[in-house]
């Protein structure tokens, strides 16, 4: 399948990447190139290696070996430029309590040289009623949305969302893609990790599947679900219609935000 | 499958990507951007970081108390349990009779350190039993002869039995052969409140300092935040500097709330210049700084760090005269109590507010501070777990 995307630059080209804990091979030989204005994927069980390669390119972690270059810059050689160009939302970020949504924007928007206004990020991820809001008192889906708000501030060319939907309500994942799309709408590139293969195949461009610190099979979900043999799978289940429970869930419960 | 998109625009990606946020190949720029000058000053890094060091303190009811009000609190406590009393007044009994009673309640009551009260014979002795009173005066048989009932074993009783001697003696016209005269030294500066506020102040620099900075700094690595923030173009420099920044603010607030409560209520004394004193405590609280920032530059906890801390001020707490003074332990100890930078803001703070010393005169003080700080924040800077 050939996309106009083809074509385009690499906003991420990783080579022969390998990160070691003390027990565990984390990562081991990983390859992988996101072109600019993808939405790529990194799919995989826990323990995979998604974080840490993810962490890698967002330059949090050092490699014990490979190559990673990020908007055609390296970590070693142009930190200062890449954390100005680069979105990053972590998996386990808790912002401060105390804080309320604006303060906690203007905050994050000190630290970069153009940013985007606080006011304009607020609207965008849709917390302008709780903008006065103290970040505690937040439900988990306002407080993800805060999280990508906080990269979003930057105004960023590359955008790392690790597990951005994981433990939201329907509503609130449904929110979070939307905002995803967005992003992508405006020509910039997202590289997500996530456990649901739902929102994989909604929102990227092309998926990797990693396990065992090395990508298994890399291409669009539809390639990937091609190159399948159907015959060498368990027969599926029966299925009356292509319609999911949370289909029905999220038929019967609206899609508005119930923790507004 | 395991093939990835060859590369093919090596050239493209070097010249699009190089020149920083404008370079963007294709996408328009769809955002209304801010720069630097256009968010001016209060939106600058430096002034939002301090900031929300104040937000978290003010926001924490909990650290207002220890920090202000406890001090205060204790002071009161100890300066009232301790203060200094006149002599203590003597409760004493005189037995109604007609015979001898008038003259000599007369003469009690010229002493002024005796409270004088008259019992019939019965009341007088329940009196002494129950304690209200240390000594009863009874009288005798013969004319002119007083009998002292009291119970020797009560320390007060042996004093009283002097004083009410002497008063009934002199009463009766007992003529003194010297002439006595008595000077009192009760100046403020030597009481047991001047002694504590200046060790109070200390203490109260050193807990907010090394609490102030390790336990925030420890909570933010524990919850990602600092990850998060290390993440972003912000400066490691400033994030320290927005601690010590906020940290002086709320130092000189301390300072007016302690020492004001101590000059105010108990009159403790300022005898140095209010400059140096200043001085000392910037030091010093710029100085502990460096220990808190030590004590959180790894521990990834905040019960790690609590252990920490309480490890590093406990000592301090018992051996840097803070309420007893330092002078107390061993000779053979006092060198290492004396370069504990604890022993010298409290020595230092001392020598300017109850002898009135200089600057130079305690510079032997501000240097052993000095080096603390410059110490432990470099080792701090060195040790210091960023992610």
């Amino acid at each position: 399948m050939v996309t106009a995307l083809d074509s385009s630059p690499l906003a991420l080209d990783v080579r022969g990447l390998r990160k070691a804990y003390d027990d565990v091979v984390a990562v081991d030989g990983l390859d992988l190139q996101v072109r600019a204005g993808e939405c790529f994927g990194l799919l995989g069980p826990n323990g995979a290696g998604k974080t840490t390669t993810i962490e890698i390119c967002e330059g949090l972690l050092t490699p014990d070996a490979g190559n990673v270059e990020v908007l055609g810059l390296r970590w070693e050689s142009d930190e200062n430029e890449l954390r100005e160009l680069l979105g990053i939302q972590l998996q386990d970020t808790q912002l401060t309590e105390k804080l309320t949504v604006d303060e906690t924007l203007t905050l994050f928007q000190s630290f970069y040289r153009e940013a985007l206004d606080v006011g304009d990020v607020i609207e965008k991820v849709e917390l302008g009623e709780k903008r006065s809001s103290r970040v505690g008192t937040l439900s988990g889906g306002q407080k993800q949305r805060l999280a990508v708000a906080c990269a979003l501030v930057g105004n960023p060319r590359l955008l790392f969302l690790d597990e951005p939907t994981t433990g939201l309500d329907p509503q609130s994942r449904r929110q979070m893609w939307d905002l995803i799309s967005r992003f992508q709408a405006e020509g910039k590139t997202i590289v997500l990790t996530t456990h649901y293969m739902e929102e994989a195949e909604r929102l990227c461009d092309r998926v990797a599947i990693v396990d065992h610190g090395h990508v298994m099979a890399l291409g669009t979900p539809q390639e990937l679900m091609e190159s399948i043999d159907a015959s060498s799978l368990p027969p599926p289940e029966p299925r009356k219609t292509s319609v999911t429970l949370e289909d029905v869930f999220v038929s019967l419960t609206g899609r508005h935000l119930r923790d507004e | 499958m395991n093939e990835s998109t060859p590369v093919t625009a090596e050239e493209t990606r070097s010249s699009s990507y190089a020149g920083g946020p404008t370079g963007a190949s294709g996408s328009p720029p769809t955002e209304r951007t801010l720069s630097r000058a256009e968010r001016g000053f209060m939106r600058s890094s430096m002034v939002q970081l301090t900031l929300v060091r104040f937000r978290e303190f003010v926001r924490e009811p909990e650290a207002v108390f220890w920090t202000f009000v406890f001090p205060i609190l204790l002071a009161a406590g100890l300066g009232i349990a301790f203060r200094q009393r006149g002599p203590d007044k003597l409760q004493v009994g005189v037995v109604n009779s007609a015979a001898t009673s008038a003259a000599i309640v007369q003469s009690l009551k010229r002493d002024s350190t005796l409270i004088v009260q008259t019992f019939d014979d019965s009341s007088g002795a329940r009196a002494l039993r129950t304690g209200k009173i240390t000594l009863l005066v009874a009288p005798t048989a013969a004319k002119d002869s007083v009998r002292y009932v009291y119970d020797p074993a009560r320390g007060e009783a042996g004093n009283a039995r002097v004083i009410v001697d002497r008063a009934i003696q002199m009463g009766a016209g007992r003529a003194d052969p010297v002439r006595v005269a008595d000077s009192y030294v009760t100046e403020p500066g030597s009481r047991y409140i001047d002694f504590l506020i200046p060790g109070l102040l200390g203490m109260n620099l050193m807990g907010s300092s090394i609490w102030g900075l390790g336990f925030a700094i420890v909570t933010a690595r524990s919850k990602k935040l600092l990850k998060r923030l290390m993440a972003t173009p912000m400066s490691r420099v400033q994030y320290l500097f927005s601690f010590l920044c906020s940290r002086l603010v709320f130092l000189i607030l301390e300072i007016f709330t302690l020492l004001g409560f101590g000059h105010w209520a108990f009159g403790v004394p300022l005898r140095g210049s209010l400059t140096t004193l200043l001085l000392i405590c910037f030091l010093g609280a710029i100085s502990f700084g460096g220990l808190g920032l030590l004590s959180g530059s790894r521990a990834r906890t905040t019960e790690a760090v609590s252990g920490i801390m309480n490890f590093i001020m406990l000592p301090m707490w018992i051996f840097s005269g803070v309420f007893f003074s330092s002078a107390n332990f061993p000779a053979v100890v006092q060198p290492f109590i004396r370069v504990l930078p604890l022993t010298a803001v409290n020595d230092a703070l001392r020598a300017n507010m109850l002898e009135g010393a200089s600057f130079a005169a305690v510079s032997s003080q501000m240097l052993i501070i000095v080096i603390w700080g410059i110490v432990t924040f470099f080792a701090a800077l060195k040790l210091f777990r960023w992610r």
